[in-house]
């Protein structure tokens, strides 16, 4: 339901200020409570983009950035993981109009999409071993490997997340809680999306400037 | 292929007798324990009321529990340091060899401040908060369980690494290059590292969910500008939590790739950079002070108000001065290493950052003052740290001023002058609060005070020792001592050394008096028992009965003011004199979350992980991270989370207050 919609109908002086109404309604709470948990995520990574944008010029006389990234499959990375978001963005929709035909098309579609990302980034950090370039190479190799691969595990865990939350849906239906918590797993998923504009930016498009 | 990992039977220190007699002595404390709840019986009771609670009141009495544990263990440490630098000047080695002495201070500082300082703050936090803010419990009840037992587990991880294996020797900071695997290649850092990583996520945790709890969970009416400082004293500080200790997983994170992976990111060569660990882990570590100072002004504010009888002189400025110094926080950190040899203006930025933090911290003394001036003080105990604190905290802070200067900081840089400084500030802002919350909030939690004598006896100790014990150090650092030295060769040191010795063993007098204070005041409870309102307090946690029922408020309080329950006090007065009964409101059930014991098997698992890692057990690893991933399904696939509270069982407990209050 609308909720600019609900409130309209409720005349606004018999409405007391937000912050004396009492406690927020669970969905509200539980939301607020994973936005922080997003927001300190993200001061993880600012603290590994910080080290990496320290190291990045400590390649110790190994291979730097720009012969090293292929841009190539950076774009396709970063493509599906994109389009992934939209799909979840569609899942949400199918969510609230309780279309569990559509939700479990989208999820199917938001995994595979995710999957193959994943699939594209170890098969650039297998080339990348393969090449000698491994994180113990450098210090440079230390900070790409970690802030690159700490982003790909958080991937990984959301697709193990929602592969949980189809199975939650389909056991216990759309209870209160499993809508909350496919709430948070979309906040998450495009705080992933979020995060890794900064690591195209940050690692692959400045890394292979000249 | 070892299935144990690099544990064998050398891991046990069985020629050191000092360490075996510690790890004996712990081992009876810990069979005495356990016997007693056995010879009660008490184990059913234990784990259904207690280990399995998301009560947050009981979960901040664990946490309140496990820092007095851990603080007799850290104040062990404290004192062996003591007596060996009393006595080993010249050319005396004392009776700690260096490699002992080097995990002492190293295990000194990390359980003072992980396990000691935070689970006190967040214990007296948990017990708080939610009935100051009006509310049944926190927002994320079986979070917060999680939450101390992870903390638990870190504090278990750091005592088992006495009597299996070592601890580190790298200091309480761990830098790198001594804490990286090629000049600290046994498992002392491994154990720091883990112990903190676990109980790291712990704190974070319970930071998110005191934030969430505070900014969104509110009773009716309670506004931001009604909350008492005690709930802003802790928003800010969970924000900071929020903020700051992402920030230590990450560099502890990056330590741990460098010692397992090999990786270079503080190695000496490769290209590592150790600075960048300085950087990263003040950056956490200067808001961490913040952390731990913050709670205890709120405890003060509350003090001091409850005790002058009157309304808090300049809340606003208060809440402001608060907020401030949660946001200047992040911007002093590199006064951690002016040395470090960054330029002119850089540390000189940062040397004026250090200075201007100072200032909301002089508003919040000046306030205090104020509300003591012209009002009727009890000098109780709680007040008696308040006022301990007040000066000693502003002797501290003058000292801390000193080294935001940068040409003085470095002539104090790593001296004992800096070691007075801090135990300064720490003791007498964060201790002594704490001891003031414990001693205000003790009669809450259990319906019985503790007894005044042996407290003002404590708090003597407390403070006398405290002088006795870092005045001294400023005047040896001074003269040139520097800190950590097992021995040293200038013999002008060692009376003022002395000194500081007979000082630690007044605190340790101070210390058996609170251990007495407790013992008496349980053996006299029924003598010593309170009603709801024991201290004629002005917030909403004294609405409540002593100890309150598990759902706190049988109705949620309406708030219309700052002192919210001072002055329902007062309307009650006013309506007793117009001898106009109330309105009678019925009793409405009330859903509760179900005790689970999610955090206890969590943490449980916690350990396995832990433990596993430091030794190489790579199979028990695996298995901890499956056991956790199962606990964590099992959680999410519960079906009735909640039982319902009903309306009689509401009623007969407030009748049975009525009746207990009555006489």
């Amino acid at each position: 339901m609308n909720i600019a919609v609900a409130i309209d109908s409720v005349p606004q002086a018999a409405l007391p200020t937000t912050s004396e109404a009492g406690p927020a309604p669970k969905r509200i709470v539980v939301a607020y409570g994973f936005w922080i948990f997003l927001l300190s995520d993200i001061i993880m990574f600012a603290a590994l983009f910080a080290s990496y944008a320290v190291l990045v010029n400590s390649t110790a006389g190994g291979p730097a950035g720009a012969r090293l990234f292929n841009q190539g499959t950076v774009a396709i990375e970063t493509v599906c993981l994109l389009f992934s978001s939209y799909t979840c963005g569609l899942m949400s929709l199918a969510i609230n109009s309780r279309n569990r035909l559509g939700m479990y098309l989208a999820a199917v579609i938001t995994f595979a999409l995710g999957a193959a990302f994943l699939t594209l980034e170890l098969r650039e950090f297998a080339g990348m071993i393969a090449r000698g370039a491994t994180p113990q190479r450098s210090a440079f190799l230390s900070a790409f490997f970690t802030l690159v691969g700490c982003h790909g595990l958080h991937v990984t865990l959301g697709l193990v997340w929602l592969v949980v939350m189809m199975v939650q849906v389909a056991v216990m239906g759309f209870v209160a809680s499993v809508q909350h918590r496919l709430l948070c797993f979309s906040l998450f998923w495009h705080a992933l999306d979020i995060v890794w504009v900064g690591v195209f930016t940050v690692v692959y498009l400045i890394g292979v400037s000249p | 292929m070892n299935l144990l990992g690099k544990l064998d039977w050398s891991a046990i220190p069985v020629h050191q007798p000092i360490i075996m007699g510690a790890t004996a002595a712990m081992g009876l404390v810990v069979v005495a324990v356990l016997g007693f709840i056995t010879m009660k019986g008490a184990w059913l009771y234990l784990w259904r009321e207690w280990l399995t609670s998301v009560d947050h009141k009981r979960i901040g009495v664990m946490y309140c529990i496990l820092a007095l544990v851990m603080l007799l263990r850290g104040f062990s440490d404290a004192i062996m340091m003591r007596a060996q630098q009393a006595v080993a000047a010249g050319g005396a080695q004392g009776y700690l060899p260096p490699e002992h002495f080097d995990q002492i201070f190293s295990a000194h500082g990390t359980i003072m401040i992980f396990f000691m300082a935070m689970p006190f703050v967040v214990g007296l936090m948990n017990f708080v908060v939610p009935l100051q803010l009006g509310i049944r419990d926190v927002a994320f009840p079986t979070l917060n369980s999680v939450s101390f037992w992870l903390t638990a587990s870190g504090a278990l991880l750091i005592n088992v690494s006495l009597a299996v294996g070592e601890f580190s020797k790298a200091g309480w900071w761990g830098y790198p290059p001594l804490s990286e695997l090629q000049y600290s290649p046994g498992v002392g850092v491994d154990y720091y590292l883990w112990s903190l990583q676990i109980s790291g996520l712990g704190t974070l945790l319970a930071g998110i969910n005191f934030v969430t709890t505070i900014l969104k969970m509110r009773a009716p009416g309670m506004s931001y500008m009604r909350m008492p400082v005690f709930c802003w004293t802790a928003l800010a500080t969970n924000l900071l939590i929020v903020a700051a200790f992402p920030v230590l997983t990450a560099v502890l994170g990056m330590l741990l790739l460098d010692r397992y992976l090999g990786f270079h990111f503080f190695t000496p060569e490769a290209g590592g950079n150790q600075m960048l660990y300085a950087n990263l882990f003040w950056v956490w570590g200067h808001p961490e002070v913040y952390i731990l100072v913050l709670p205890a002004f709120g405890v003060f504010s509350e003090v001091i108000a409850t005790f002058s009888g009157k309304p808090l002189f300049g809340y606003r400025s208060m809440v402001a001065a608060t907020m401030a110094i949660c946001v200047l926080s992040f911007l002093v950190w590199l006064h951690h290493f002016f040395t470090m040899g960054a330029s002119a203006n850089v540390n000189g930025f940062f040397g004026i950052m250090s200075m201007i933090i100072a200032l909301p911290t002089g508003v919040k003394i000046y306030n205090w003052l104020f509300t003591m001036y012209g009002g009727r003080v009890r000098f109780s105990v709680p007040m008696l740290w308040s006022m301990g604190f007040m000066v000693t905290f502003v002797i501290g802070g003058m000292t801390g001023v000193l080294h935001a200067v940068p040409p003085a900081d470095y002539q104090l840089h790593n001296s004992v002058f800096l070691i007075a400084h801090f135990h300064n500030v720490i003791i007498g802002g964060t201790v002594f609060g704490v001891m003031a919350g414990y001693t205000y909030w003790f009669p809450k939690a259990f319906g019985f005070a503790l007894d005044e004598r042996w407290g003002k006896a404590a708090f003597w100790c407390w403070l006398i020792g405290f002088y006795l014990a870092f005045m001294p150090l400023y005047l040896v650092g001074l003269m040139g001592m520097t800190r950590r030295m097992q021995h040293y060769d200038n013999l002008a040191w060692q009376p003022w050394l002395v000194v500081a010795m007979v000082g630690a063993v007044v605190i340790l007098g101070g210390i058996v008096c609170q251990i007495v204070q407790l013992v008496v005041s349980i053996r006299a409870r029924d003598k010593l028992r309170v009603t709801a309102d024991p201290w004629n307090g002005r917030t909403l946690e004294w609405a409540t009965a002593s100890p309150p029922p598990a759902w706190n408020f049988a109705f949620a309080p309406n708030v219309s003011g700052i002192d919210a329950f001072w002055n329902s006090k007062r309307k009650r007065r006013e309506q007793a004199t117009q001898d106009e009964p109330g309105p009678v409101r019925a009793y409405e059930p009330i859903e509760m979350p179900k005790n689970n014991a999610t955090g206890f098997v969590s943490a449980f698992f916690a350990v396995l992980i832990g433990f596993a890692m430091i030794w190489h057990i790579w199979w028990m690893a695996s298995l901890g991270i499956v056991g956790a991933f199962v606990t964590l399904l099992a959680f999410a696939f519960r079906r009735h989370p909640e039982f319902e509270v009903s309306a009689e069982q509401i009623a007969r407990f407030e009748q049975a207050q009525e009746a207990g209050a009555a006489p």
